[in-house]
This record gives C-alpha cells, structure tokens and sequence, in this order.
C-alpha cells in the first residue's frame, strides 16, 4: 500500500495497516489480500467480483473488515459481497470505501452487500465512505445493502459518509422476520456540488419485529440531498423513521419518509425536519468565546458525531 | 469593572430601555422589576447578543459597545441564559469543556456539574437535548458559567422553569459561587433568597431604573404591594 490508500485506509476503517484476524482488502479493482479465521471464512465468488463471508453459528465477539480502496482515476467497479451470518453469533463487521482521485475521469465503486443473518444472532455493520483527491474526475459511490434478518436476530447499521463523494445513491432494503430488530443510523454531508440519494425500504414482516431507521444529514455549498424511506407494517410491529437535516448555504434537501401499515397492530411513525442551524445555538456558544464559524463546525460535529 | 452609560433601546417604535447609566463594582448585583421592565433585554445588551440604540458600554475602562458578542466573551463576559439552548448531538462535557477553554478530563468536568448539584456520572456524556428537564439544563448552564470562570458573570432569571426542589439546590449554588467567586455576579432575579444575598439590587421599572440601593434599602420596598404576589417571603 502506498501513502494515499493507507490514508484511505485510516480514514475509513482507523486502521493503518492490513488488519488482524479475517479481512478481504480491495485496491483498484483486485482482491489486494484476505484471511480467514477459525470462525470465519471468506471465499472469493467464482462468477463475479466479491466475496462470500461466513460466519459460523455461535461465533461470538469476533469482527471482519472489508475495506475497498481506489486510488486509481476513471477505475469503475461493482462488488457483490454477501455475508452468511450463523444462528446465535453477535459480530461486527467494518466496511468501507475510500477514492482518492487525482485524475479527470470519474471513479466510482458500487457495492453491494447482502446480509443474511441467522436466527438470534446480532450483527453491528459499520461502513464508512471517504473521498479525496484534487482531481477534477468525480468520485462516486453507489452502495446497495440488502438485508435479511431471521427470527430474533438483531442488527445494527452505522453509515457515514462525511467528505468528498461527489455523487451518490444509497439503497438499503430490509426484510424482518419474527422478533427481529432492525437499527440505522446514517451520517451524511455534503458540500460543493455534491448529490447524496438515499432509500430506505423496510418490510416489517415478522410479529414484533421493529425497526428504527435515523438519518442526521448536512447539506451545504450548492450541494443536494434525497431521503426517502418506506416503513411497511405487514404485522404487528413498530416502526420509525426519522430525518434530520441541516440546510445551509445554497443547499437543497428533500425528505420524502413514507409509512404504510398493512395490519392493525402495525405501529409506525415517521418525522422529517430540515432547517438551518437555530440562531441561539450559535449565539449560546459564541457567549463561550467561540466564533460564528467555530460554533457552526462544533454544531455540526456535534449532530454528525 | 462594568459601566453602562445611557442605553437605549427601542425595537419597532416601542422603547424598552430608556437611558439607563449604572456602573457595578460590587461582587454580587441583583436586577429585579415587573416583567417587561427591561431586564433580560439589558442582560442581553450586556453580552452582546443585542445592539442598544444608543448609549456605550464599558468593561474595565475598555469602550465594548461596538464588540462582538465572541469578543465580549473573550473579554471576560459570561452569559447565562433565561431559556437554556438545547444541541443535539453535543454532550454535556462537550458543552462544559467550550466553556473553560480547554479540553477537561471526566474529572474536571465532573467537578463542575457536582458544583451545581448534579450526579455527575449520570449527565456527563448525556446529550444536551431535549432529554433533559428545565432543571437540569438550567444547572448545566450555571456549570459551562463556573467552567468560563470570567470576571464578570451574566445570569437571566437562574430560577426560571425549575422545580421547587431544583430551586432550593439552586440557592445553595449561589451562596456558595458567592463566597467563592472573585469576579462579579450580576443576576437577573424575583426571587426573594437570591436578593438576599446581593450587595447591590437594581430596580428596573418601564426600561429606567426604578430604584437602586443596598438590600436593606430596597428589600423592604419589595415586599410591599408595589410588586404584587411575586415577592412571597419563605422560610429558611
């Protein structure tokens, strides 16, 4: 790895160096290396570029991480990556991209991942999107997460994507069955001319299954934003959904959160607000002695933390 | 320490404060009066958070009027709010941490909530959101003003919004900022224990100032019918 993916590397994954226990690390389109453990085994796919994860039942207290790395200009790719996670286990998995694009062609890395998680078993999935480069070619994500979770099973999805994606569309479909639990928390930003879309559709299929599905967002310079989420009840569950946005500048936001029930005993909310930072929240940190622009950076820190 | 000279403000053709020249040395200053009197509005005046019509303002001989509400601040001006701002995402150590200037440790910045009556471990990485009662942020604000430790420290109606249990706590807290504290306290206040423990107490009535004089000069005025039900002697 050179200087530039290894500060992807950091940047996305904290990471410095190839990790410890099981990991897969894609730079430029290839399979740079990858490790099994004991407990979990990765297979590269035969028919496709990605790989196949499996996480044998009951591994407890383990992690994987999968970072993708392009520092490459005008390298376009799409990754299938599918994760099998056994019955009872509770592991988290790192995810993430990272383009540095010093070039005038457009990068771009479209994943996507699909999770099957097995009964009683939880899962934290975290995924981080970075960009940089002084490159006038854009760099663009496109990830899809589609995930399935079983009887009881749990899980937990933190996405950032904080600097430098230019263009990006984010879908995520999920189908829960019986008891099972369904957490999101999505982190964007964006500045300059950038374009974030995200979808979110949930299938509350199962008896007591709930999701929660939150995404805190700041818009700035010219750049647009989409959300859109679909929380359907097919049972008795709950639901919520929820986006908060800051809108600054020249920006533009849209919030489009739609709930259906389709059972009497489904329970859904759905809230969306979007505005500008409040004036007393400026005013309150500048009486401690910051500046406007130090106040708006800690207040924006502080919603996207 | 503080001079104010012939303020006025008037917003829409209304007059809120009309010609008020105070200078406040003392260490403990109490404004009071009716609502409406011009008080918040002259505490804000003070900060910086609104520009008088007319008039200047002075710290330590040094002309303020002009002086952002950053730069008062860095001049040593504290400012508590009447109504506490609420963040999302910020933690109580984040807010209390801005406010001294420095990054504290867990310690450190425990040792201001227990000041201010609160268990510490319980609020210390809470969000500052609407998770927390008025109560609570009302103390957590007095916390980020011991935290600044300025010369000259700004609070709007401390007592505003808290419980009766919250309240007595919060009395304990000034008497105690009292003895301890080296710069001044200048504090918007009805409330009769708080009064108490001024050296000075300003009246305000109609944006002038009504009366001005020691606790015991004006205590008594107080009390009276002038201002109604609000000034209900307690017990001790």
């Amino acid at each position: 790895m050179d200087n530039i993916q290894k500060h992807l590397l950091e940047q996305i994954a904290d990471l410095h160096d190839v990790p410890q226990g099981a990991y897969s690390l894609r730079i430029n389109g290839a399979l740079h290396g990858k490790n099994s453990s004991e407990n979990i085994e990765i297979v590269k796919k035969e028919d496709k570029p990605g790989i196949d994860i499996y996480v044998k039942p009951g591994t407890k207290k383990e992690s994987v991480h999968i970072p993708v790395l392009l520092s490459q200009t005008g390298l376009k790719e799409l990754v299938y990556n599918d994760f099998h996670i056994g019955e009872d286990c509770d592991i988290t998995i790192v995810a993430g991209c990272g383009i540095h694009n010093g070039g005038d062609e457009t990068s771009e890395h479209s994943g996507i991942h699909a999770f099957y998680v097995g009964k009683n078993a939880r899962l934290k999935y975290v995924e981080k999107h970075y960009g940089s480069g002084e490159g006038s070619g854009k760099r663009v994500m496109n990830p899809t997460t589609i995930i399935e979770l079983r009887e009881n099973a749990y899980m937990e999805m933190e996405t950032a994507q904080i600097k430098g994606v230019d263009d990006t569309v984010r879908e995520t479909k999920a189908k829960l069955e019986k008891g099972a639990t369904l957490i999101v928390g999505e982190k964007l930003m964006t500045h300059g001319d950038q374009y974030a879309e995200t979808r979110f559709t949930v299938d509350l299929d199962g008896e007591n299954s709930g999701a929660h599905v939150v995404s805190r967002s700041v818009a700035k310079d010219n750049s647009k934003q989409l959300f859109v989420s679909h929380v359907n009840g097919n049972a008795a569950c709950s639901g919520h959904t929820e986006c908060d946005a800051i809108i600054m500048d020249n920006a533009s936001v849209s919030a489009v959160p739609e709930i259906m029930a389709n059972h009497t005993d489904a329970r859904l909310i759905h809230e969306a607000a979007i505005g500008k930072i409040a004036g007393e929240q400026l005013i309150k940190l500048m009486t401690l002695g910051l500046t406007e622009k130090q106040a708006e950076e800690e207040i924006i820190n502080g919603f996207l933390k | 320490m503080l001079k104010l000279e012939n303020i006025y403000y008037s917003v829409g053709g209304v007059d809120i404060i009309n010609g008020i020249t105070i200078e406040i040395d003392e260490r403990f200053v109490a404004i009071t009066g009716p609502n409406g009197s011009g008080k918040s509005t002259l505490a804000k005046i003070i900060a910086g958070i609104i520009t008088p019509t007319s008039g200047k303002i002075y710290l330590d001989g040094e002309d303020i009027t002009d002086m952002s509400i950053t730069d008062r601040a860095n001049r040593g001006i504290s400012f508590a709010f009447q109504q506490p701002v609420r963040f999302k995402g910020i933690t109580v150590k984040d807010l209390i941490s801005l406010a001294s200037g420095k990054k504290l440790t867990i310690t450190e910045a425990c040792e201001y909530l227990s000041e201010v009556g609160l268990c510490a471990r319980d609020y210390i990485n809470r969000e500052v959101n609407a998770s927390l009662s008025g109560g609570e942020l009302k103390r957590i604000e007095i916390a980020m003003i011991n935290a600044r430790g300025t010369k000259l420290s700004v609070f709007d109606e401390p007592e505003a919004g808290i419980d009766l249990w919250s309240f007595q706590n919060l009395i304990k807290v000034f008497e105690k900022m009292y003895e301890r504290n080296k710069g001044s306290i200048l504090i918007i206040s009805h409330q009769e224990r708080i009064l108490d423990i001024a050296d000075k107490i300003l009246v305000l009535k109609g944006g002038r100032i009504d009366k001005i004089g020691t606790k015991d000069e004006i205590m008594p005025t107080l009390l009276g019918v002038e201002m109604g039900c609000r000034y209900v002697k307690e017990d001790k």
